[in-house]
């Protein structure tokens, strides 16, 4: 997994790429939870996510929970077939904030 | 179509990858939609989590490895997992309820939701656990 954050105002938008396996969830939480953590919307880009597993929901249920916590968001953003597919077998597409 | 091929990975997030080329790869020889495809790869990739996350609780690092058999007989799919950690306990292997949204305890709903049986079975030789996921295709 590869990554990529860029600012603008309060905005902060990270592009994973690659696969999201508990190998990596680590690090992606290692970039994501920091910027929810500050207070800052995050929106979270997966246009070139091939592949998630339950771990990789996992960060996305533990970031959407830090941000309620924080009174900020975090925003899914352009979500690829194949991921969407396993967001809505754990039945998340209305839980998280899909766009 | 029939085939039998496996493959043995060290027990480790690391080789998570590995598993999921290997299935892949299988898969590709057999004629099916991607998208079931992708949901068996799922299957496979979270029960071989599930014995690095669960099976190896604890464990920073091991040079044990797990097996990892995926046969095809006429149209039943079985995919057999072998590996050396603890001893899993059937009736305690359970996923968490949707509506408790929180991070973690979904894998193994996942393989439910995919495969049509998950079965813990005793007749491993020289293994502690033997896993069998089947499903008709």
């Amino acid at each position: 997994m590869t990554y990529k954050v860029t600012e603008e105002g309060n905005i902060s938008t990270v592009f994973l790429n690659g696969e999201i396996d508990m190998d990596v969830t680590e690090k992606a939480k290692e970039v994501i939870l920091p910027i929810v953590e500050a207070g800052k919307e995050v929106h979270l880009n997966l246009k070139d996510v091939s592949y998630m597993d339950s771990s990789g929901i996992s960060v996305l249920i533990e970031s959407h929970q830090k941000a309620l916590e924080k009174n900020t968001k975090v925003v899914v953003k352009e979500v690829s077939k194949s991921v969407l597919k396993v967001i809505m077998m754990a039945k998340l597409e209305q839980i998280l904030n899909l766009e | 179509m029939n085939l039998s091929e496996a493959k043995d990975f060290v027990v480790s997030t690391a080789s998570l990858k590995e598993v999921r080329e290997f299935s892949r790869e299988i898969f590709d020889k057999i004629n099916l939609p991607q998208e079931q495809k992708d949901e068996l790869v799922l299957a496979i990739a979270e029960a071989a989590q599930n014995i690095v996350k669960h099976g190896y609780k604890g464990v920073e690092e091991t040079t044990d490895r797990m097996e990892i058999k995926i046969s095809l007989k006429d149209d039943n799919l079985e995919i057999g997992f072998f590996d050396k950690g603890k001893a899993v306990v059937p009736e305690n292997v359970k996923h968490r309820k949707l509506d408790d949204i929180k991070p973690g305890g979904l894998g193994t709903f996942f393989i439910k939701q995919i495969m049509d049986n998950a079965v813990f079975k005793k007749d491993q030789k020289g293994w502690v656990n033997h896993l069998v996921l089947t499903k008709k295709i």
